[in-house]
């Protein structure tokens, strides 16, 4: 059973078509990317997930329940984590802090509760900096816990991003570019990373211009052009589509 | 008085006049940090503070608590006038400010303005034009280092202005909202996108800040003995002015930027002609900006914003 399905999805801005008509599904436990030409309406899909806008037209459902209209901090909750194409870390406070606030919408609220009650503070603070600690080891960041977000190098505030999505403990990961200006050894890290996060049981979604991230980790592929779905397949299936090679060389490609 | 006597006595009026300036500078800049919106009806919040205390206090004192529970009668004073603004400060987020968050930068200043003008004829219309008295609850009893005479009330106040700043200081750095706060200040879309409900953090911080600036509203009144509906605004402008120099949007700026702001203007005061003072405040901070236009502790306004 699919756990994200996006059904008729129609987003216009005004009088532009972002999103045309669109029927997507992010299989269980599986990394399915999304691809297209600049412009083809891929960031808007993520938006259109998380709660950023509205659709137009049609239904968004995440384990049968529909998305639809929630806000942001709900769609989190119901367990659709995301990063952003260009980082958008909280660099004034530490690596562990960012991770912490990512743990914010799984651990109990109770502002009152907490500061009333200082054992129950103490507590729940100690909980929230192992759990954070946990993922910080994961992605082997663990270092870096006492240095502040903005003195990371880049591939590693990167990662700071997973990080920090992780700690929402999501069902589903929606990575926006997340190979966006990494050199090939941090790309072939990424790649390392995203597969065993995977197989922790998330479902992937992935926005990505690297075709060999893309062709080397995709389950599944989905290509989009001008806001319309043109391909869907395995990454073999999509690398011979006549479509596709036509969508991002123009017609001039065809011999 | 011998010098040393006189230097611990304007030691000790800059740290109390220092502590007012910080509570009310903290609000400033905690609204400024999460909105990036100059609250100028906070001078208003300072002086409804002011009177929710007296009311309170003089409630307890009819029936004879404040001698038989002073303490507790202390408690209740500002916990029910800081409880009081907290309640103000979020409905006037919720009228005044919340339906603006997405127009202009100048819409929501005049709307603040508007509510600065609206709550100050309020308080003029329901509390009088005159100064009100506040009962002499901590007297002229005191003890002396050297010639320098300190009160009981100062020693008091100086004491819970600390614990507020020492609690807020806990709260934003080690708290779960706290830091929810400090997120949502640096990077909304992102903060709601890790599950922070936004909206939540506001009205928060519309409680603390007023609140904070309602216990400064009542320290000057248990102290200086009234309160007017008009006090709040030199207030209001010299804390801004504290905030602006220690960094608009930085808690701790807000914090050092109050104790310089009383500490400059004490020392004026002191050894100069003290009808100049007001203007000291002034000069500090166009000072300090002129050497380092984002304030002693603050950040270039660029970072952070996508």
């Amino acid at each position: 059973m699919a756990e994200l399905l996006l059904k008729n999805i129609t987003m216009k801005f005004g009088g532009l078509l972002a999103v045309d008509n669109l029927d997507l599904e992010v299989p269980s436990g599986k990394i399915l990317s999304l691809i297209g030409p600049n412009g083809a309406g891929k960031t808007t899909v993520f938006n259109l997930i998380t709660g950023v806008y509205k659709p137009t037209e049609g239904t968004i459902t995440y384990n049968g329940k529909t998305l639809n209209g929630l806000h942001s901090n709900k769609v989190v909750s119901r367990g659709i984590a995301r990063t952003f194409q260009n980082i958008r870390l909280f660099n004034s406070m530490t690596v562990l802090e960012n991770v912490q606030v990512g743990l914010h919408c799984r651990t109990k609220s109770g502002a009152i509760r907490a500061l009333l009650n200082t054992p129950f503070l103490v507590r729940e603070e100690k909980e929230i900096e192992d759990k954070a600690m946990a993922v910080l080891e994961f992605l082997g960041l663990e270092s870096f816990r006492n240095d502040y977000a903005s003195n990371l190098d880049y591939g590693n505030q990167r990662r700071l991003e997973i990080a920090r999505a992780l700690a929402t403990k999501p069902g589903t990961l929606l990575l926006d570019e997340p190979a966006a200006g990494m050199n090939p050894k941090e790309t072939a890290d990424l790649m390392d990373l995203i597969l065993k996060i995977r197989d922790t049981g998330l479902d992937i979604f992935l926005v990505e211009h690297d075709m060999r991230l893309v062709m080397g980790i995709s389950d599944m592929i989905t290509v989009l052009d001008y806001g319309q779905k043109i391909a869907e397949g395995t990454p073999k299936e999509i690398q011979n589509n006549e479509t596709v090679i036509e969508a991002y060389l123009g017609s001039g490609g065809k011999k | 008085m011998d010098t040393t006597s006189f230097l611990i006595q304007q030691l000790i009026n800059a740290i109390f006049l220092g502590s007012i300036f910080s509570l009310i500078a903290l609000g400033y800049t905690m609204v400024y940090g999460i909105i990036q919106l100059i609250n100028f009806a906070h001078g208003e919040m300072f002086t409804a503070g002011s009177f929710a205390g007296l009311i309170v206090l003089m409630g307890l004192q009819k029936v004879g608590f404040v001698d038989s529970h002073f303490i507790l009668s202390m408690v209740l004073v500002f916990g029910l006038g800081m409880a009081y603004v907290a309640v103000l400060g979020v409905s006037i987020e919720q009228v005044a400010y919340k339906p603006l968050r997405n127009a202009s930068r100048l819409a929501a200043i005049l709307s603040a303005l508007g509510m600065s003008i609206f709550l100050s004829n309020g308080m003029m219309l329901s509390q009088g034009v005159s100064d009100r008295g506040f009962p002499p609850v901590f007297g002229w009893d005191g003890f002396r280092i050297m010639d320098a005479k300190i009160s009981y009330g100062q020693v008091f106040i100086i004491i819970l202005a600390f614990a507020l700043m020492y609690s807020l200081w806990i709260f934003v750095t080690s708290t779960k909202l706290g830091k929810a706060m400090r997120a949502t200040a640096q990077n909304k879309p992102m903060a709601r996108m890790l599950g922070i409900n936004v909206d939540k953090t506001i009205r928060v911080t519309f409680m603390i800040g007023p609140g904070l600036g309602a216990a400064a509203g009542i320290m000057v009144g248990l102290y200086y003995g009234s309160v007017r509906f008009d006090m709040g605004f030199i207030y209001m402008i010299k804390a801004f002015a504290a905030a602006i120099l220690g960094g608009i949007g930085s808690i701790p700026g807000a914090m050092l930027g109050g104790m310089i702001i009383g500490f400059v203007e004490v020392a004026w005061s002191a050894f100069l002609p003290s009808e100049w003072k007001d203007v000291t405040t002034f000069v500090v901070m166009i000072l300090v900006l002129y050497l380092k236009p984002s304030g002693l502790l603050g950040q270039s306004a660029t970072e952070d914003k996508v």
